[in-house]
């Protein structure tokens, strides 16, 4: 399984890549890999402002419905509209194709709270 | 409680399979995908490693009697060499387990239970064997049970019997030889409604057995099928899991499981209570529903509404079917409800319109 050092990630498994003041938001590879098959992702928040640890959409497995949470507060710029269908490319390229959504990041200050790869990795030991 | 595994726990991992606590079993939830796997049994053969699943022997002069009064199907109509799906009712009406009955000679059968259940219905089956003449044994954690589904499922343990696998019928099943093993039980029974077979035999032979299974059928894309991809097999087809669709406080009748609760074989367990839902109505019963729309899938514990969004009912098992691209889902309706009417399904915070269907939802071609 890959975690790319450069990402920062969340507790419930999101990454998040940092350029200038955006963020680009996605599941990581241990959590498509324990979810499963990807068949439907609901992000019902395009342009709407939410808050670190918010829930953001759900994602859905032929098995499990689950929550995604959002690693910083801003404003939902962009949803990746290819994944509505084809969902499965969440699964086969996480961290780049299978990105979720796009946001402007309000606080800077929050990506510091974020784990690093190597904290990650060592929580889903 | 400390996690049971089964005989081919270390080879389940070897091969990269993720593991998942289910039934107090660590079991293999998937091997390299639901839908992948969901597939390689629809269009070919996959095998299923479900030893975690109980198995009991009532043999003895009264284990005809015995299995009368505790089941709710007609043993008596059993012939050896054949099965029955049958319930486990409990005395206030409900299902203490759904089972499926073995008749392997004139005084004995063999009872397969679901994992979840087998000391609860040990300890049922105890606590009714009053006065009957007959010996109860407990071979669960001695025999290991493989099935092997999808249309290449004959071709594939054709290899390994001389016996003649066409010769088995629906729910019938033959002691034979097989991989040189004697003494194996093959049953044409499953939980996927592909035809197939479920395989019965010493836990010793069992990583020998699925690896020469796994072996035979490589020509036909033989694959190891997880849990996962079991639930939604089993759900296209509207078969009842226990502990989700019924459990110890719903009724047979309300399940549809009418057709396996046989008032006329005489009293048993729960018959009063069943007689009289048979002859007045239930006020709910279990239907299969299909979402109207894509990309909303129902989930076990959803409430199902009405139009106005008023509950009316639970969903019991609900997914999206990988062969109809659809979701869909079984659970609870009041009486009024019918075949074709539309109900709600409450996902997230709005009501997504389904259609009552009756299963199977997926039509196999046998």
């Amino acid at each position: 399984m890959n975690f790319p050092n450069e990402l920062k990630y969340t507790s419930e498994h999101e990454w998040i890549r940092v350029e200038g003041n955006i963020g680009i938001v996605g599941i990581t590879d241990f959590a498509q890999n324990e979810l499963g098959d990807i068949v439907y992702v609901d992000i019902p928040v395009l342009g709407k402002t939410i808050a670190q640890n918010d829930v953001f959409g759900s994602i859905e497995t032929v098995k499990v419905v689950s929550d995604l949470f959002s690693p910083v507060s801003g404003k939902v710029i962009e949803i990746n509209s290819t994944i509505n269908d084809a969902p499965e490319k969440i699964n086969k390229d996480p961290y780049g194709e299978g990105w979720l959504i796009k946001i402007e990041i309000s606080n800077p200050e929050e990506i510091a709270n974020l784990l690093t790869s190597d904290a990650y990795q060592k929580l889903i030991k | 409680m400390t996690t049971k595994k089964t005989a081919l726990y270390d080879v389940h991992v070897a091969s990269g399979a993720k593991m998942v606590v289910f039934a107090g079993y660590d079991m293999p939830v998937r091997y390299t995908g639901d839908l992948d796997e969901h597939f390689a049994v629809r269009n070919s053969v996959g095998i299923f490693d479900v030893s975690h699943m109980g198995e009991f022997i009532i043999r003895g002069k009264d284990a005809l009697p015995f299995l009368q009064y505790v089941t709710s199907n007609d043993v008596s109509k059993l012939t050896i060499g054949k099965a029955q799906y049958s319930c486990l009712p409990n005395d206030k009406g409900g299902i203490v387990d759904d089972i499926i009955v073995y008749r392997l000679a004139e005084e004995q059968y063999l009872m397969v239970v679901n994992a979840s259940n087998i000391e609860k219905d040990w300890n049922w089956l105890q606590q009714h064997k009053g006065n009957y003449e007959l010996e109860l044994v407990d071979i669960s954690e001695k025999t290991s049970l493989f099935a092997v589904q999808g249309k290449n499922a004959l071709p594939t343990l054709q290899k390994l019997t001389s016996a003649n696998l066409k010769e088995i019928s629906y729910y019938s099943f033959i002691r034979t030889t097989f991989n040189g093993i004697d003494n194996v039980i093959i049953a044409a029974t499953g939980y996927t409604g592909e035809p197939g077979f479920e395989v019965f035999f010493d836990v010793h032979h069992s990583e020998k057995i699925w690896k020469d299974i796994l072996q035979a059928g490589a020509e036909f894309n033989l694959k190891p099928i997880g849990l996962g991809a079991r639930d939604t097999l089993r759900l296209e087809m509207g078969y009842c899991l226990y502990g989700n669709d019924i459990n110890d406080e719903t009724s047979p009748i309300e399940a549809g499981l009418g057709w396996i609760t046989k008032l006329q074989k005489g009293k048993f367990i729960g018959s009063d209570m069943f007689a009289e839902q048979k002859e007045k109505g239930v006020q709910k019963y279990l239907t299969g529903f299909m979402m109207q729309q894509d990309k909303a899938i129902p989930r076990a514990g959803y409430e199902i509404t009405d139009e106005q969004g008023n509950t009316i009912g639970k969903v019991t098992s609900g997914t999206q079917s990988p062969s109809l691209k659809q979701g869909i889902g079984m659970g609870y309706v009041p009486a009024s409800y019918k075949e074709g009417d539309t109900v709600y399904i409450k996902i997230r915070d709005k009501i997504i319109p389904a259609t009552l269907k009756k299963p199977p939802f997926v039509k196999i071609e046998k």
